[in-house]
């Protein structure tokens, strides 16, 4: 468990880093709160020859709520995000699910930039900001662009980020109604077996908007759109449950690891789903 | 003189046995001022590691080490080859077997050592691991036990001559992989007993693969000074002295130019008892290089391939007659014990304690046999936080109990009342050979099941499971019952050696001429409390406060030999010698007080922390005094000083036991647990610390929570560890422990000084039984008889998928 020799920068500007990557290409790597990175790099399953420390860039911090839309530096740590009051008031989805992450020693130097960013599926930020229609800033050489979470990962580890980009933001529409972040894990630190992101509006007695999406089943993310069509328009009584859990079922595509095999897997993520939404409508 | 204070209070001055006296430890381990085996540093200090074999069974067909040679701060690289002209590129192990130190032509497990690197630092021996290229040629790999008695590959070659098994360390071997058989009690009685009963229950059992995983992993610093000829070994070792005799017979150094030193211990569990590969690198490193040489495992090193636990597939059958009266016991046992045996359990018992599987029950007739076989899986089969193989003795029991009650249609706790062993049956001489030295089972149980309200708890059962089929539910309700009898302190030479050391234990005491003392013990604590509670028992016994008494252990230069600590022996052996110790001491003060009191000894007596003139209370000489006159008063007849030392060789075992109770609540369409309540009353003997004890049960029961719920060393068919890091290794943390209610019952040890049994490892032994139960129980009313752990998540989905109850 030690990594092979690295050169260590520590940029305090955007485009320092950017000029570090765009030297070193393939062989660099930034890092956030070294949380993925580093234990891959002690195995020795990563090799960064150079590792570029975010800690010190200036405008990738800061929790800004405004009247329609929520920005994340992607510095911004999961404690950050547990402690912020306004944020809480305006999506309390982020704080339900960061409490979820990993414990508080992980949760003080881990960042939401870094989790989205990283595409490895057993992150739960990545599934929750496809539900909550997020997008992501990329600034790279040519500039800036925005992504949607919805379109950003490609399969595990693999992203739309191009190796010359940094992850900067994360933007979310403000969320409307009822919310729940349902995560079954065996024990403290560890990725989800099955976990569900649920958004849902109740008008009168009907739901008229659901966006749903799931962690750790699938080599991405997976946002169910026709999970959450399931249930628009109905009481959410139990046949729209249902049907949105087999929609749900249709998008995934878990494989067996020590959590458990694929039945288990794709048991549990109905019995999480349905918990997760009737969480949500009672929320609602 | 006045005597200004009361005798209650001079006794609470002592702190001496029975008060909860807070750990003297704590002050350094508190503020990260503890001193373990990788915070030492010494000049010029190099650092060793292991390349290690990525596969489970293969030729080593060539060892290419000229590239690590080339990177910057690599010294030296150790190989087989390197070795074989010492004779240490195989050492002997604690069960008789030998073990590769370093690949000898092939490896047997995954993670197996095959070259040492020596470097300046960890970081040039880690880039020189990556640079030693390997050509392995790829073995068929057999990690089923069952299979490996079939096969035709030959794991062992030393295990075969001519094409025929040769006899192992522990008789004739069935087949090359074959280790060896042992046998307890009567085979064809207790055949015929079963044969002819009115009930028999049959269960296949398989108790799981698992590691003690201490939070500091093992390691070691040698330094080997040649101008005078001494090693300096320093380790983690849980028994440094042993430690000293085994590196002296197998490096030809003299035992008098070894010193091993076992400085503060993260914890132990009986993975830190063994002797490693990487123990003899560092020495030969060190003798090589003439510099200190460190070795430190990682994680991965400590789960992968030091001493893992358990693995013991066991069938029984249990026979009684229709109103529950158990007849007769049968227990097979097939032990995997991966590709070395290197069990650390007394000579004789190549499975450990495993015959004090008829538990606390009064069994007349019962037969034991353990096949131990060779697989492609690492080492070890240690005692994980019990004595010699009881967790997996009192498993089976408190599982086949469990299974004859669902035979019977009985009550799991009746049954267990109605056959229990009766106070005055003791001193008991059970069927397969231990005598139990003192028990009261009867009013333990009926405590315990008294506090938790047992009638109240299976109604409310009863009305869950009423719920659940109605659809009110999908949560059940588990009830686990344990009662286990420990059997802990080995143990008596006469049948307890470790490699032919005898398991006696010592103490050494020299008290100070102002009154204060240290005393220094052959065991070492791991985390246990032994400067505390050792204090306390000398403070008892020779009336000086605990507070005055240091305590020392694990230097082999000044401590005197013992054993070490592991099975819960440090109690009952070095604590008996510790009492003997300070009973000498007494006897010599008794005899210096009546000289200054000018009276006959005999009319003196000891009273808290001085002797007094018997019928004359006033007239009295305090220990103080006493140490003072001892050396300072020229007394007729008696030599100066006052110093003794004990080898306490233990008439007996001890054996502590307890009643636990767990309500465990079980989502059945998740698998997920929650522990509503967990009771633990814990019977070892005299209370010495009742603080020190409550955190031992604490310690225990959360260790059998791992065990039972999910924690593991899994291979796939490949040999591969797939349980290598703490993700999916089941370590739990403060948020998945229960609270615990501790209880207790005090049935001294007759044969024991102080009465005391031992208690670190109880909770282990008694918990893990609990806990399964609890899951099986939850299953009971659905058909379940028996599932095997870990009962994680997703077996008890497949559990509860089984029997029907997601249809």
């Amino acid at each position: 468990m030690i990594p092979a020799a690295f050169e260590y920068y520590r940029p305090t500007d955007l485009a320092g880093a950017l000029s570090i990557l765009e030297e070193h290409g393939d062989d660099a790597r930034v890092m956030a709160g070294g949380h993925s990175l580093i234990p891959m790099m002690k195995l020795r399953m990563a090799d960064v020859p150079h590792l570029i420390d975010l800690q010190d860039v200036e405008g990738l911090g800061g929790i800004e709520v405004s009247g329609d839309s929520i920005r994340l530096g992607a510095m911004v740590t999961q404690s950050d995000i547990i402690n912020h009051a306004a944020l809480t008031e305006a999506a309390p989805i982020l704080r339900e699910a960061a409490l979820q992450i990993a414990d508080p020693q992980v949760r003080y130097m881990g960042t939401v930039g870094g989790n989205v960013a990283n595409g490895d599926p057993g992150n739960d930020m990545p599934g929750l900001m496809q539900c909550l229609d997020a997008s992501f800033t990329l600034v790279g050489p040519d500039g800036s662009r925005e992504v949607d979470a919805r379109e950003f990962y490609e399969a595990a580890y693999m992203t739309a980020r191009e190796d010359e980009e940094i992850l900067t933001a994360v933007t979310i529409p403000l969320p409307k109604g009822g919310y729940a972040y349902e995560k079954q894990k065996r024990k403290i630190g560890d990725y989800a077996t099955a976990a569900a992101a649920v958004q849902l509006v109740k008008d009168g007695e009907s739901c008229s908007a659901a966006s749903i999406a799931m962690t750790n089943l699938s080599d991405t993310p997976v946002y169910c759109e026709a999970a959450g069509a399931a249930l628009v328009g109905t009481t959410l009584d139990d046949a729209a449950i249902k049907a949105a859990v087999a929609a749900m079922l249709g998008g995934i595509d878990p494989s067996e690891d020590n959590r458990g095999p694929i039945a288990f897997k794709t048991h549990v993520a109905g019995v999480i789903l349905r918990r997760a939404i009737e969480r949500a409508w009672s929320r609602a | 003189m006045k005597d200004e204070i009361t005798r209650d209070d001079r006794v609470a001055n002592l702190k001496g046995m029975g008060c909860s006296r807070k750990r003297v430890e704590d002050a350094r381990f508190t503020q990260g001022k503890g001193n373990y085996v990788d915070d030492i540093k010494l000049d010029g200090m190099l650092f060793g590691d292991f390349v290690r074999s990525p596969y489970a069974h293969a030729r080593i067909k060539n060892i290419d080490i000229s590239a690590a040679m080339e990177v910057p701060g690599v010294l030296a690289v150790l190989t087989a080859k390197d070795l074989e002209p010492l004779g240490l590129h195989w050492m002997p192990t604690l069960a008789g077997d030998k073990q590769m130190v370093l690949a000898d032509g092939k490896v047997l497990f995954q993670g197996q050592e095959v070259a040492f690197v020596v470097a300046e630092d960890r970081y040039a021996a880690a880039d020189g691991i990556e640079a030693v290229e390997v050509d392995y040629e790829e073995l068929p790999v057999i990690v089923d036990p069952f299979e490996a008695l079939k096969s035709d590959v030959v794991l062992r070659e030393d295990t075969v001559q001519d094409g025929k098994p040769v006899d192992g360390a522990h008789g004739p071997r069935k087949h090359h992989n074959h280790i060896f058989t042992w046998e307890a009690g009567d085979k064809e009685p207790t055949e015929e007993v079963i044969a002819n009963a009115e009930v028999v229950a049959e269960e296949t059992m398989y108790y799981h693969r698992t590691h003690p995983c201490p939070l500091e992993t093992c390691g070691c610093v040698a330094s080997m000074d040649k101008v005078n000829g001494k090693l300096t070994l320093w380790g983690t070792f849980q028994a440094p002295h042993a430690i000293r005799t085994v590196v002296s017979l197998i490096s030809g150094i003299e035992e008098h130019n070894i010193r091993v030193i076992s400085p503060d211990i993260g914890g132990g569990f009986g993975n830190k008892v063994g002797a490693y590969p990487g123990y003899v690198c560092s020495v030969v490193a060190s003798i090589v290089t003439g510099k200190p040489v460190k070795w430190i495992e990682d994680r991965m090193d400590n789960l992968m391939t030091t001493a893992f636990a358990r693995d013991y597939w066991m069938t029984g059958k249990i026979s009684a007659t229709k109103e529950g009266k158990i007849t007769g016991l049968h227990c097979h046992v097939t032990a995997d014990h991966g590709g070395f045996d290197a069990c650390a359990d007394p000579t004789k018992f190549p499975a450990g304690f495993m015959n004090i599987c008829t538990g606390s029950y009064d069994i007349p007739t019962a037969f034991l046999e353990v096949d131990g076989v060779y697989t492609n899986k690492a080492p070890g089969g240690v005692s994980y936080r019990c004595s010699f193989r009881v967790t997996e003795a009192v498993y089976f029991i408190e599982r086949m109990i469990e299974v004859l009650a669902i035979k019977l249609d009985m009550d799991a706790a009746e049954l267990r009342r109605i056959n229990f062993i009766k106070k005055e049956q003791f001193p008991y001489k059970a069927a397969l050979g231990w005598e139990y030295d003192s028990g009261d089972y009867h009013t333990a149980w009926d405590k315990a099941l008294k506090t938790v309200d047992y009638d109240g708890l299976r109604a409310e059962q009863a009305q869950r499971v009423e719920d659940f089929k109605a659809g009110k539910t999908r949560s059940l309700m588990g009830i686990g019952l344990s009662f286990f009898t420990e059997i802990v302190g080995a143990g008596p030479v006469k049948n307890c050696d470790i490699l032919g050391l005898g398991m006696f234990d010592s103490c050494e005491i020299r008290i100070h001429p102002t009154g204060s003392a240290i005393a220094r013990l052959g065991t070492i604590s791991q985390g246990q409390g032994h400067a505390t509670t050792f204090a306390q028992i000398l403070a008892s016994e020779i009336g000086l406060p605990a507070d005055s008494i240091t305590i020392e252990e694990g230097d082999t230069d000044t401590a005197p030999y013992g054993l070490g600590t592991y099975g819960s022996r440090s109690t009952p052996v070095a604590g008996a010698a510790t009492a003997m110790a300070g009973r000498k001491i007494r006897a010599k003060a008794q005899m210096i007080a009546a000289y200054l009191l000018e009276v006959h000894d005999d009319d003196v007596e000891f009273d808290v922390d001085r002797f007094v003139v018997k019928g004359a209370p006033e007239r009295f000489k305090t220990m103080k005094e006493i140490a003072f006159a001892a050396y300072n008063q020229a007394i007729p007849g008696i030599e100066p000083g006052l110093e003794a030392v004990s080898y306490y060789d233990p008439p007996n075992m001890t054996y502590p036991f307890g009643a636990y109770v767990c309500v465990m609540d079980i989502d059945v369409d998740t698998g997920v647990t929650d522990i509503r309540r967990f009771y633990a009353l814990d019977d070892c003997g005299t209370r010495i610390n009742p603080m020190i004890i409550e955190g031992q049960v604490h310690g225990g029961l959360t260790e059998a929570l791992a065990v039972a719920l999910g924690q593991e060393i899994a291979y796939d068919d490949m040999g591969n560890v797939k349980t290598g890091t703490l993700m999916d290794f089941f370590l739990p943390t403060a948020w998945e422990v229960p609270n615990y209610e501790t209880d207790y019952t005090v049935t001294p040890s007759p044969h024991h000084p102080i009465g005391a049994k031992g208690v670190g490892e109880s909770p282990h032994v008694g918990g893990v039984p609990c806990f399964s139960n609890a899951v099986q129980d939850a299953f009971r009313a659905f058909g379940n008889t028996h599932t095997n752990m870990p009962h994680d998540h997703w077996r008890i989905w497949k559990t509860a998928n089984a029997l029907g109850l997601h249809d």
